[in-house]
């Protein structure tokens, strides 16, 4: 996108890529052994609106393209090759037919070296994330809806209201176009849901062997609400400690289709946008939240000690208050794992005024994405930069931020 | 979640420590033999609950934790040949050889793998037939049944790229070792309960017997643990030393019969290397004559192994119960996760892991320097 293309505007039609966003949809619902076999596969990209079409993965090499926007000439190549990432023709052909119309908006329809912007705005937040998930596909979300809620939630978090999106691309040569147009049209619904336009980006190919499918970089810019001060080292002694719901759901949701687990209950990333979420505390309450993160890599634990060591502050946390579903309980006990180190890619603990805790709490919970919010503990002047949790059976242990991931047990 | 969230209820232990409190007169210490006990007895501080006459000591149940140096040693050299993958449960990989670890073999570009079966492995080698595919079967009478079963599988399907470096240990022998060590001072056991899931109990009263102690057999949730502990100490106070079973809803007297046949037929009784403690005479198995061909110490020629231990490191006198973690001048300073001295740092169920992790034991600067973040 960010390449020099010519203006060609692209048909404006979304119907092929909204037949594969449902048929993404039922995927996500599958089995997961139909699930298994139909991210391994190449995914059917007949266009045909039949519910079951997902079901029957095309094995052949050559998709049907036909009910494309612009059938030809994308369907001349069925998967990445490297001339895809120079800057001839067949890149100015995935910008045509695939990214501008997946994402279009204004500025990116200009196709100019960069996206110009009006943002009428005093102070703007911006923020940067890579992503690298595999498998790419995995229940509750993708590599592409992750690409826009991560970097939406960072800005989101920061207290600022996300507006634009950049979204870089490094695909592996043979990374098939029809995976690529499924993380696209991901991103699409996921930048729609939050409200945020992708307004630039670029493409990359390496050569095979080289990369892992399909690498994602997004950078995002916000515009910062007036008034409201937030900020890691803002926690203060007394406040109250809530997380917007259960904890511990996308590490292991991830986990159980990498590691070919397979548990009883699926087990749903919570791969969501908190911006809506964020707002609706803001805009009622935005004067008692002195620090928000999203507990992403190393979990809630990690944020917990991150913000304890930014405001010198303590944490204190009650085990049996932490929500936590109970088949994650459940895969994390048969792992050796704790879920307070574990993922999470749609949840956000807020760090409240004690007096407006109770009201934050009930706003939190009657937006969807906060049904299960729970006041967790306490901010502390004790053991200052620490996070102590309070066992079930009445004594204290330290929980300190992991030296690297999690390693399931020997037994 | 049914089986777990009974065993946790803090009102419950609360009355059971009490109930320990009551009946107890004098000093007494007692050895839980698995680290997965040590680290539920440290993380839900039940240490602390127990009336201060009553000491845990923790034993050697770390199988990563007891694997001679020499071994792991023997594994990073086999990860790091050409065309080999090698498998191997998750704790392994941050285990110190002498020179480098599994984490860092794989970075050198070794195809190292975490399975969470050895029978992963065996797949992994059916769709692999080009290459060499090992499985680093550690552990004790646990996870040999699973270790035994992919041997077994792989020679029914007539696998020529697949091979075990084996090194299991067995608990019975510990005991008998910690017991008949002259500085010993363990008065009673808590006999793991995985391993009794697998091998029964009927191995343990002649030990009952010999040394005069109580060996109760006992689970891994809090509640299991002071119930554990509270027989132990009734037997202690009584003057007593029978085996007891305080895990009945897991274990039973003669175990898993089906697993007991099929590791009678896949291994023998050896003698092992324990690290840190020695060797100690019939302690472990390896694959029998009939399996041989599926050891990966005789298909990969490893020579010229110099194994270093640090001189810092203490890990032996903490498996033998001889000193707790925190005693060791080198532990939460020299030696932490990031910067282990021992295995007993890093594997999950390893003593000194167990006290680092859950804080208690550390100063505020030792823990301030603790919090490492990872990106």
């Amino acid at each position: 996108m960010g390449d020099r293309t010519s203006g060609a505007k692209a048909p404006t039609t979304f119907a092929a890529l909204d037949v594969r966003a449902k048929a993404l949809t039922y995927l996500h619902d599958a089995p997961a052994s139909v699930r298994a076999e139909a991210l391994t596969s190449p995914i059917d990209a007949s266009g045909s609106a039949s519910a079951g079409a997902w079901s029957e993965p095309s094995n052949s090499s050559t998709p049907d393209f036909s009910s494309w926007s612009c059938p030809l000439p994308l369907a001349d190549y069925p998967a990445i090759v490297m001339g895809h990432g120079g800057g001839g023709k067949l890149g100015n052909e995935l910008v045509e037919h695939l990214f501008l119309p997946a994402f279009r908006n204004a500025a990116l329809e200009n196709l100019g070296d960069a996206a110009v912007l009006d943002l009428r705005a005093g102070r703007i937040a911006m923020s940067t994330d890579s992503f690298v998930v595999q498998p790419l596909f995995f229940p509750g979300g993708s590599i592409g809806a992750l690409a826009v809620n991560g970097t939406v939630n960072d800005l989101a978090v920061t207290g600022a209201v996300p507006k634009f999106l950049t979204a870089g691309f490094i695909l592996e040569e043979g990374f098939p176009l029809e995976q690529l147009a499924a993380i696209v049209e991901e991103m699409a619904g996921a930048a729609r849901t939050a409200g945020v336009e992708i307004v630039t980006g670029d493409t990359k190919v390496v050569e095979r062997g080289h990369g892992d499918g399909c690498y994602i970089n997004t950078a995002g810019v916000g515009v910062l609400r007036e008034g409201i001060v937030v900020g890691p080292h803002r926690a203060q002694a007394g406040d109250a400690i809530l997380v917007s719901g259960t904890i511990g759901d996308h590490g292991m949701a991830i986990m159980s289709v990498r590691e070919g687990l397979e548990f009883e209950s699926e087990i749903r990333s919570d791969c969501a946008a908190l911006n809506g979420l964020i707002a609706a505390v803001l805009e009622a309450q935005g004067g008692a939240i002195h620090a928000m993160r999203d507990p992403t890599r190393g979990g809630l634990a990690s944020t917990l000690n991150e913000i304890a060591q930014a405001s010198n502050v303590g944490m204190l946390i009650d085990e049996r208050s932490l929500p936590v579903r109970s088949e994650v309980q459940s895969a994390c006990e048969l792992l050796g794992l704790d879920p307070v180190y574990v993922a999470n890619e749609g949840k956000v603990v807020f760090f409240v005024a004690a007096e407006a805790a109770d009201e934050v709490l009930a706003i939190l919970r009657t937006h969807a994405l906060g049904r299960e919010a729970a006041r967790i503990g306490t901010v502390t002047g004790e053991h200052k930069g620490m996070l102590v949790a309070r066992t079930a059976m009445g004594a204290n242990r330290v929980i300190s931020i992991p030296v690297g991931e999690q390693l399931p047990r020997i037994c | 979640m049914r089986y777990l969230t009974e065993f946790r209820d803090g009102e419950v232990a609360q009355r059971m420590a009490r109930e320990i409190g009551q009946v107890v007169t004098r000093p007494w210490k007692i050895m839980e033999v698995c680290g997965g006990q040590t680290h539920s007895i440290i993380k839900n501080g039940i240490d602390q609950m127990l009336p201060e006459s009553v000491e845990m000591v923790h034993g050697p149940g770390c199988p990563v934790c007891v694997t001679p140096l020499e071994l792991i040693d023997k594994a990073l050299a086999i990860a790091a040949e050409p065309g080999v993958i090698f498998c191997s449960f998750g704790d392994t990989l941050r285990v110190p050889g002498t020179e480098a670890d599994l984490f860092q073999v794989k970075g050198r570009g070794g195809d190292v793998r975490v399975v969470y079966s050895p029978l992963d492995a065996v797949e992994i080698a059916v769709k692999n037939p080009g290459r060499q595919v090992v499985f680093f079967g550690v552990g004790f009478e646990t996870t040999a049944p699973a270790n035994a079963m992919s041997v077994h599988v792989a020679k029914r399907r007539g696998l020529k790229n697949f091979s075990v470096l084996v090194s299991h240990v067995l608990v019975p022998p510990a005991i008998e070792a910690i017991m008949s060590a002259p500085e010993n001072q363990v008065q009673a056991f808590l006999a793991a309960g995985h391993v009794c899931s697998v091998m029964g109990y009927w191995e343990y009263p002649p030990l009952a017997d010999q040394f005069g102690i109580p060996i109760v057999v006992t689970g891994f949730e809090p509640l299991d643990l002071l119930e554990g502990i509270r027989r132990a100490v009734l037997q202690l106070e009584r003057g007593e030393h029978r085996v007891e079973n305080a895990y009945e809803r897991i274990v039973t007297y003669a175990g898993n019969l089906e697993a007991q046949k099929l590791l009678a037929e896949v291994f023998e009784v050896t003698d092992r290397a324990w690290r840190g403690i020695g060797v100690i005479p019939r302690s472990g198995w390896r694959l029998s004559d009939a399996y041989r061909a599926f050891d990966a110490e005789e298909r990969f020629a490893i020579s010229g192994i110099r194994t270093v231990e640090s001189p810092l490191c203490r890990a032996g006198d903490v498996l033998r119960g001889a000193i707790k973690p925190a005693e060791c001048a080198a532990f939460g300073k020299v030696c932490t996760p990031r910067h282990p001295l021992g295995a007993t740092m890093v594997s999950s169920e390893g003593a000194c892991a167990a006290y680092f992790n859950y804080g208690r034991f550390l100063s505020a600067e030792q823990l301030a320097g603790a919090g490492v973040a990872h990106g």
